[in-house]
């Protein structure tokens, strides 16, 4: 049987996660069938096309799948959802609202952030913040699965799958979208970065947030990240925030400036290749997961910082 | 209009974990245990939502071992009218598509206007609940909400999203999951604690609700993440630089 992946896409361009999810795919077995469901999303079926080892790509166009209400793309899903053994989403906000809904129509167990694929039926997961890791097998006939971005390579293109168009269908109609305000941003997006600059509550207020660490993003060319505690003194907008309930992140290279290191914020980024902690108190748990820690004063060192690179 | 709340019994926030030697779960024996973060704040929604005339009763459920009792008394503390617990036994491991089955069940004979729960328990970090229950009762699911309210008999709710924030219109019945934001629990105070010990508590079983709740998912075995250790501490942002260029070779 095949496995199906639901991308995620936005005005007609495919989304990062949907590489990672179809390698997390390839390692359950079976051919790699994507879903795009959209409205005037044929430029992310033809990008999914070219993503290598994907064998197929089902595309439902609808208005109605405009705005991607998980009532509406879990009832896409589920229309054809017979032909798998196994269906992923993206870990994302969108992968999260949806998924769970499909499999419990299915009558199925969800296994959540996968970090790993074992065989088709075994998986591993973190719990507790990633405090532990678990290991679980599903007996469910279908595997439904939210993928961890950060635990697979992305997939590469070089693939020529053929595009199929498959019926729309309507979900149950009680909901519907009101608006969208969408944090404008020049910066490469936290989850895809290669490098993220990151503040926390010692930042003291949203403009010595930007003041101080704006500057740094733009000449690392970094995306800008920040700890739970600096959001919700709202110094920083709520999608910026990483953590165990925030965004997983695992850039190259992670500068975490004046985050002590709260469990729950650890658990989202210490997968980080290289991790730079620059913090004025010598204690800060975030000193013991950082390959180069600072101590200092950011508001000095920052700036220095910015002229030494 | 009722609204239901859906509360967990988790570890404590502040607790760090730790995995049991044999690899078969962690250790909770002594540890603290509290109310799932989320579902606090979902509780003080519901409770602001009365205060502000918007809804009438407000009933808390737990799933669970008796100790949820505790977290329930909790609920009511915060405002909550009554507490239902559906009673499971410890050896037990209750698995999210359960829960809803549970809730849903509840769902039909309480016939609740609204249901909030919080976007994920901080145990499993599962993020499905609500969902499932949204799907499972055929109701419109508003998750990682920052902001609810009524209008004209329909609920907006605000939504935090990969990008900003989105709202959306839903019809009631409706399924609402919290998120960090939508608001700041009040403390619970100790003559609240003292009438939430009076409020009515029932305490049914899976089978008064007709739901199996054999768990989906076999957990093979918990290990310890592999650690990182800590690095080096370096004197001053030109070995910073020094190091990164060089040494990580990161920039």
């Amino acid at each position: 049987m095949a496995v199906l992946v639901i991308a995620e896409h936005e005005h007609g361009t495919l989304k990062g996660a949907t590489l990672n999810t179809v390698t997390a795919a390839s390692q359950c077995g079976g051919d790699v069938h994507v879903l795009i469901a959209g409205s005037n999303a044929s430029g992310a079926a033809q990008a999914a096309a070219q993503i290598a080892g994907v064998a197929k790509v089902l595309h439902a166009d609808d208005a109605r799948l405009a705005e991607q209400l998980a009532e509406d793309v879990a009832a896409q899903v589920l229309a054809i959802a017979g032909n798998y053994s196994h269906i992923l989403f993206p870990a994302t906000a969108h992968g999260k609202n949806v998924s769970p809904r499909v499999a419990a129509k299915l009558d199925v167990a969800q296994i959540s952030d996968v970090t790993k694929v074992i065989s088709a039926d075994t998986f591993e997961r973190p719990i507790y913040a990633g405090n532990a890791i678990a290991t679980v097998q599903s007996a469910d006939k279908v595997k439904v699965i939210t993928v961890r971005t950060t635990g697979f390579d992305a997939a590469a293109s070089g693939g020529s799958a053929a595009v199929e168009s498959v019926a729309a269908v309507a979900g149950n109609g009680k909901s519907s979208f009101v608006g969208r305000e969408v944090t404008k941003s020049d910066r490469p997006e936290l989850t895809a970065a290669k490098i993220i600059v990151s503040g926390g509550r010692a930042m003291g207020s949203s403009e010595k947030f930007n003041e101080v660490l704006t500057p740094l993003a733009d000449k690392l060319g970094a995306a800008l990240g920040a700890s739970r505690a600096a959001v919700d003194a709202g110094y920083a907008p709520n999608d910026w925030q990483v953590g165990q309930t925030g965004k997983i992140v695992a850039p190259q290279l992670y500068v975490a400036c004046g985050i002590s290191g709260a469990i729950q914020h650890l658990a989202g980024m210490k997968d980080s290749k290289v991790i730079v902690a620059i913090n004025k108190d010598p204690e800060a748990p975030i000193f013991s997961v950082a390959d180069y820690g600072l101590e200092a004063d950011l508001f000095a060192a920052v700036p220095e910082l910015i002229k030494a690179l | 209009m009722k609204v239901l709340v859906a509360v967990k019994r988790v570890v404590d926030y502040n607790v760090k974990v730790r995995v049991k030697s044999d690899g078969t779960g962690v250790d909770i024996a002594n540890v603290k245990m509290s109310m799932n973060p989320f579902d606090e704040i979902a509780v003080e929604e519901a409770v602001r939502l009365k205060e502000k005339g918007a809804v009438t009763e407000v009933i808390a459920v737990s799933c669970g071992v008796t100790q949820c009792q505790e977290t329930l008394r909790t609920a009511m503390a915060i405002g909550a009218d009554r507490a239902i617990l559906v009673e499971t036994p410890a050896d037990l491991e209750l698995q999210p598509l359960a829960v809803a089955k549970l809730l849903k069940a509840l769902v039909d004979k309480e016939q609740p206007g609204l249901v909030i729960l919080g976007k994920q328990a901080i145990d499993d970090d599962c993020n499905q609940t609500g969902q499932m229950l949204a799907a499972l009762a055929d109701l419109p699911q508003a998750t990682f909400a920052s902001k609810v309210e009524f209008v004209d008999g329909s609920v907006n709710v605000t939504r935090e999203v990969d990008g900003g924030l989105e709202t959306l219109k839903l019809s009631t019945p409706a399924v609402v999951t919290t998120d960090l934001r939508l608001n700041e629990p009040r403390y619970v105070t100790l003559p609240n604690i003292m009438k939430a010990k009076k409020k009515p508590l029932e305490v049914i079983k899976p089978a008064d609700l007709g739901v199996d709740v054999t768990p989906r998912l076999k957990t093979l075995k918990v290990n310890e993440p592999p650690k990182r250790g800590a690095g080096v501490k370096v004197p001053d942002v030109a070995t910073l630089v020094a190091k990164l260029k060089n040494e990580a070779k990161v920039i």
